[in-house]
């Protein structure tokens, strides 16, 4: 069960790929789809920590961070 | 010792801008020495700081004027200057504080040539230009220097005292008290920090491009705005004076220092009979072009004086009432020293090439 | 039942206004979001005042919900100064690039570190010209390959790099001196501490600060835009390391 998850502005991403290579446990993987600009985007798998490493890193502020206070 | 200077005193001109502007509300400055602009600079950091201003020595002229342009960008009424050669570290500054439509006073404290091109061409870049305000002698300085802050702000652009080593290092008893000017409306322009995180934050740019969520008008509508007022400032500004033009068939033109050596001449040439006047540009920009027109109407002959190898007389040629009654009897004249005028800002040299012209 | 989750980080603060449109990868924005969080989080926002130079970071001006000067390429620190001096009890602080400050302004950032004007100076160091297209700067690294430097700067021809923070440490008039990078998570959290950390030196009126961001800029460097933390680290921390610089000792 992940203790976190993302959400993920799609339009604003520019495919960049740091997001991916930030993410601690691996869940985030670029699409195959692209948006609205022709970029690929981030998808996020289950295992998220909400570690906030995609935040930080992301330079288009793709993504807002949530925790699972239970979890 | 007092914070509050008297109201009339004897001092060089130097002495006699810093009182000036100081009354005029001159909290910051900034410069960097070089003969004779070095005695402002010098006042100034004396006076500053007893009327809780800021005067600082910059490291170079381009720090100075970059440093005066944040304190007017700041809202302060801020001045700061050289002498043309160092006026021309700052042209690039100049452009830019019109091009912000900031208000900034800049002393061109001229050494050894009359820097007319310089103050009415400019070195920056872009359709800007610059009041350019030139007195003949001290207490002439002293009004326009007040004139100049008013002008600037009312404006809002940088303007030009122009001065000279004679009205630097001159002792002369004037009146520095603040003079009355229309009132202005306050500066909501300057940078506070008081709107950020308003969604309307102020922003000072040359591009005027505003903010995503409230757009400026961008370069192309700011830059012709900006040029139209310039357009509005030549139509309004200029000044000059016309002394004993009446029934003169010659007409000396000449600014600043030079004019009152000229005026002296014009003197002694009307004793010995000679129907003869003088023209002074007060204003070198905006240049007094219908004001010269009128003065030159009846004249046989325009002469231009100046100490430099003909630049207001471009001016003079395209403006008087006819071009052909133009010729130059000034020239370039340079002290030993380089650092003031030479032999021929003098009344025997001025007044024989004067005659020679009548001949 | 479902849980709600607890937002624990916002994509971006409030004082960032709208998209900016840098390339893919680019470190800039992210120093951007960390100095307005910074600002928002010291509550300072209402009293700063930006002098922002030349460079791509210059088109922020129009998404940064901050009082901003624009000011000519390299004269940040003066009108800095200026600014400072008239309102001191406004936060100052200046945004510029390597090429802004190290190439054209070396002169303003050393005399205003020297005496000592209370303003924080942020550099945005990618040892790249970006905004006109990848040309080398004071700061572009031995080897680096430029459109000025195209097979690698090599000091034989080129010289070597300036690392303006070291001069700056170097200067009595100095609060604090601090190098970081936005290639990586812990790094970006790092960063932000130091500016925290400067404009808190400046809140206590303690004298000039530096930050100097390593930044990426994959199209200066000529790599795809995920490759370019790898060659921050590999390239640029080797000839800045990072950290917070000692200061000299003050007499």
């Amino acid at each position: 069960m992940s203790r976190g998850t993302v959400s993920i502005d799609v339009e604003r991403c520019k495919g960049c790929d740091l997001c991916v290579q930030a993410c601690p446990p691996k869940v985030l993987e670029m699409s195959v789809a692209v948006n609205e600009m022709g970029y690929r985007y981030p998808i996020l798998h289950d295992g998220c920590t909400g570690c906030t490493a995609c935040q930080l890193v992301c330079p288009d502020f793709v993504f807002k961070v949530f925790r699972f206070d239970s979890r | 010792m007092t914070s509050t200077a008297p109201a009339r005193q004897l001092l060089d001109g130097c002495a006699a801008i810093t009182e000036s502007a100081i009354a005029a509300g001159c909290r910051f400055f900034a410069g960097y020495p070089m003969s004779p602009f070095t005695g402002l600079l010098e006042n100034m950091s004396r006076r500053l700081p007893e009327v809780g201003g800021h005067c600082l020595n910059a490291e170079s002229e381009l720090e100075a004027v970059n440093m005066a342009l944040g304190a007017a960008a700041a809202g302060a009424r801020a001045a700061t200057g050289s002498c043309g050669q160092g006026l021309a570290l700052m042209q690039e500054a100049i452009a830019e504080l019109a091009l912000n439509e900031l208000p900034l006073l800049v002393v061109n404290m001229a050494r050894n040539q009359q820097d007319y091109f310089q103050a009415t061409r400019g070195g920056g870049w872009g359709d800007y230009r610059t009041i350019t305000l030139a007195p003949k002698d001290v207490p002439e300085a002293v009004e326009h220097t007040q004139l100049l802050f008013h002008l600037a702000d009312r404006y809002r652009a940088p303007v030009i005292l122009y001065g000279d080593p004679l009205i630097a290092q001159t002792h002369v008893s004037v009146d520095v008290a603040a003079r009355d000017f229309d009132p202005l409306p306050p500066k909501d322009w300057a940078l506070d920090g008081t709107s950020g995180g308003t969604g309307h934050s102020r922003q000072i740019w040359t591009w005027a491009m505003g903010k995503v969520s409230a757009p400026g008008p961008g370069p192309d509508r700011h830059w012709r705005a900006v040029a139209a007022k310039f357009d509005q400032i030549a139509h309004d500004e200029a000044r000059s004076e016309a002394y004993r033009i009446d029934g003169a068939e010659t007409v000396i033109v000449a600014f600043g220092s030079a004019a009152l050596f000229a005026e002296h001449v014009v003197d002694e040439l009307r004793e010995d009979g000679h129907r003869i006047g003088l023209f002074r540009p007060v204003t070198l920009w905006p240049f007094p072009a219908a004001d010269l027109a009128a003065a030159t109407r009846d004249a046989r002959r325009v002469l231009v004086f100046e100490l430099n190898a003909g630049q207001m007389l471009d001016d003079v040629r395209q403006f008087a009432h006819d071009r052909d009654t133009v010729r130059f009897i000034g020239g370039v004249s340079i002290h030993a020293s380089g650092l003031s005028y030479g032999p021929l800002l003098d009344v025997a040299p001025i007044r024989s090439r004067i005659l020679e012209a009548v001949a | 039942m479902t849980e709600v989750p607890r937002l624990v980080a916002r994509d971006r603060p409030e004082l960032i206004l709208g998209d900016h449109g840098l390339c893919p990868g680019c470190g800039e924005p992210v120093a951007l979001r960390i100095l307005l969080e910074v600002l928002e989080e010291l509550d300072i926002v209402r009293r700063s005042i930006g002098v922002v130079g030349h460079g791509c970071y210059g088109s922020f001006v129009q998404i940064m919900d901050v009082e901003v000067l624009q000011c000519l390429h390299g004269r940040a620190p003066s009108c800095a100064t200026g600014i400072k001096r008239v309102r001191p009890d406004t936060v100052v602080f200046t945004m510029q690039g390597d090429g802004d400050m190290v190439n054209e302004g070396l002169q303003e950032v050393l005399h205003t570190a020297a005496r000592g004007e209370n303003v924080t100076c942020i550099l945005l160091n990618n040892g790249v010209f970006g905004d006109t297209g990848g040309h080398q700067t004071a700061t572009t690294v031995v080897g680096q390959r430029t459109k000025t430097s195209l097979d690698g700067r090599n000091p034989e021809t080129h010289g070597y790099p300036i690392p303006v923070a070291d001069l700056v440490a170097s200067l009595a008039g100095v609060s604090y001196v601090a190098r970081g990078a936005v290639s990586t998570a812990g790094g970006v959290a790092r960063t932000k501490r130091m500016l925290q950390t400067a404009f808190e030196h400046q809140l206590a009126g303690d004298g000039f600060g530096l930050v100097e961001i390593l930044t990426m800029c994959p199209t200066g460097w000529f790599v795809p835009a995920g490759s370019g933390p790898d060659y921050l680290t590999g390239s640029l921390e080797a000839a800045y390391p990072l950290g917070e610089l000692s200061l000299r000792e003050r007499a």
